[in-house]
């Protein structure tokens, strides 16, 4: 099981989850677990054709996964995976 | 049998050879020079010293001088006239410093002979006293502080990130602070954007905030921009600073300075904040990576709710603000390990402080080598006309 980190912007999709165990092998599983679990959150992450969104970072641990293996990335027990949309907050 | 000071300094001139001001001035010509040593008490030395010397007062010439030379060094010591430099050449005999002189006639012959002097820049006696606690930092110390009053720092937004972030920079003593911010003061921005106050309400934020900084810290030199940052004025703006503090309300803004700071090579302060959460990233162009390494593309208006709509604590702005200003005195300062390179992610239900590594793309469509860096239409962009989500996620993966 690793730890999914769900951003505030998606929480409300995420059934105002900030933090779930999810079960995968890979980036991707873990990901249909997340989506099994919440099926309002594929599309704000996916696009129709199954493809992440580009405005959502996906950490394992600190790293991007755009630079491990991406949606195939392995993921082991115990890792965190971190769902990162841009925010855009600061001045109003 | 007491010793008059007529005869200590006797004594001392049998140790402690004497230099000429000629010999040592075309030694120094040269490029043979010994270390010169001055001696001679802070308000002295503020006056005008020799070019390239090195200040310790006498009563601290025991405690210091390992800091500076070791007993083989070949020294000359200097003070005003050449009497305390020769006694203070005892002193350093005694300690083993075998290659000591003294500069016969001090800084008064050297000066009358007509050979250069340095008058340096130092703080005030009134900001040595207001900076007291930054000057005694080794890492600033007062060449660091005297940094800081010349800075230009430029902030984004008088809101909730600029505000915490120009109190403390114009406390700091950041000699140039400049606002951007169109907006006025409102009721319901009091629960954060603490450099404003309640009988300021309706006042431009720029001008609130000039009131705010010159009532704390009359060194700095406050700079309204009453307008919003566009591409028509942003490179200008940008050309006129150090360092950009972004605390932007929007992903155009905020796309626009990223690709502004790229052209004008401007340190860019990043954060962000949205409820609980707060980011924080430095972006030093070309350097490390920009905010379009991070993240290529902005999500939706329907993904990307501003805190007007979904609510920020106020505290968390003070934290995430502060943050940058801190960021932003290390990059002025060039001390310490700035966020470049790294996102912090603070999170403050939970107080737990995530970093994340950030990395230059090497497709990156602004500071990649193969970018062709202009501005565009950030509104546009942002609202997601001209963007394929899809094609988009394949070019990246």
């Amino acid at each position: 099981m690793s730890t999914v980190r769900i951003p505030p912007v998606l929480r409300a999709a995420a059934g105002g989850e900030r933090e779930l165990e999810l079960p995968g092998g890979t980036v991707n599983e873990v990901l249909e677990a997340l989506y099994e679990r919440h099926p309002a959150v594929r599309a704000q992450l996916q696009t129709p054709e199954g493809e992440l969104h580009r405005f959502v970072n996906v950490y394992l641990n600190d790293e991007d996964v755009r630079l491990l293996s991406w949606l195939d990335t392995e993921v082991s027990d115990g890792d965190t995976l971190l769902i990162l949309p841009a925010m855009a907050g600061g001045a109003g | 049998m007491a010793r008059s000071y007529q005869d200590l300094l006797a004594a001392a001139r049998e140790q402690v050879p004497e230099v000429q001001v000629a010999d040592l001035a075309s030694r120094r010509e040269a490029g043979d020079a010994p270390l010169v040593i001055d001696v001679r008490e802070q308000a002295e030395w503020d006056e005008g010293h020799i070019p390239g010397a090195v200040h310790i007062p006498r009563s601290f010439l025991e405690s210091r001088i390992a800091g500076v030379a070791g007993p083989d060094r070949e020294i000359v010591l200097s003070c005003a006239s050449g009497n305390r430099s020769l006694l203070a050449g005892t002193t350093l005999r005694e300690m083993g410093y075998s290659n000591v002189a003294s500069l016969a006639g001090g800084f008064q012959r050297w000066k009358q002979s007509g050979q250069p002097y340095d008058v340096p820049r130092t703080l005030t006696p009134e900001q040595r006293s207001r900076y007291s606690r930054h000057v005694l930092i080794p890492e600033v110390g007062e060449e660091g502080q005297l940094k800081l009053l010349d800075s230009r720092v430029l902030l984004i937004g008088a809101g909730g990130l600029g505000s915490p972030a120009a109190y403390y920079l114009a406390a700091a003593g950041v000699g140039t602070i400049g606002l951007v911010d169109d907006d006025v003061v409102d009721a319901s921005n009091l629960q954060r954007q603490i450099i404003h106050t309640t009988d300021r309400v309706g006042m431009p934020k720029g001008e609130s905030a000039r009131i705010a900084i010159e009532a704390l810290n009359p060194d700095v030199d406050v700079r309204v921009h009453q307008f919003r940052v566009t591409k028509d004025n942003v490179l200008d703006l940008l050309a006129d600073y150090d360092v950009v503090v972004d605390g932007a309300d929007n992903f155009p803004t905020r796309y626009l300075l990223n690709d502004a700071a790229l052209m004008t090579r401007t340190p860019l302060v990043h954060a962000s904040i949205l409820r609980f959460e707060g980011h924080a990233s430095v972006f030093l162009p070309y350097e490390g990576p920009c905010y379009r390494c991070l993240f290529p593309e902005p999500p939706p208006p329907d993904m990307a709710p501003s805190c007007g709509e979904a609510g920020v604590l106020g505290v968390l702005c003070g934290v995430m603000g502060n943050i940058q200003a801190n960021e932003a005195i290390k990059v002025l300062l060039g001390i310490g390990d700035t966020l470049a390179g790294r996102l912090l992610i603070y999170d403050a239900l939970a107080m737990t402080f995530t970093e994340l590594k950030v990395r230059r793309d090497p497709d990156c469509p602004a500071c990649g080598p193969n970018a062709v860096l202009e501005f565009k239409d950030y509104d546009a962009w942002c609202a997601g006309v001209g963007r394929h989500a899809p094609e988009a996620a394949g070019a990246r993966a």
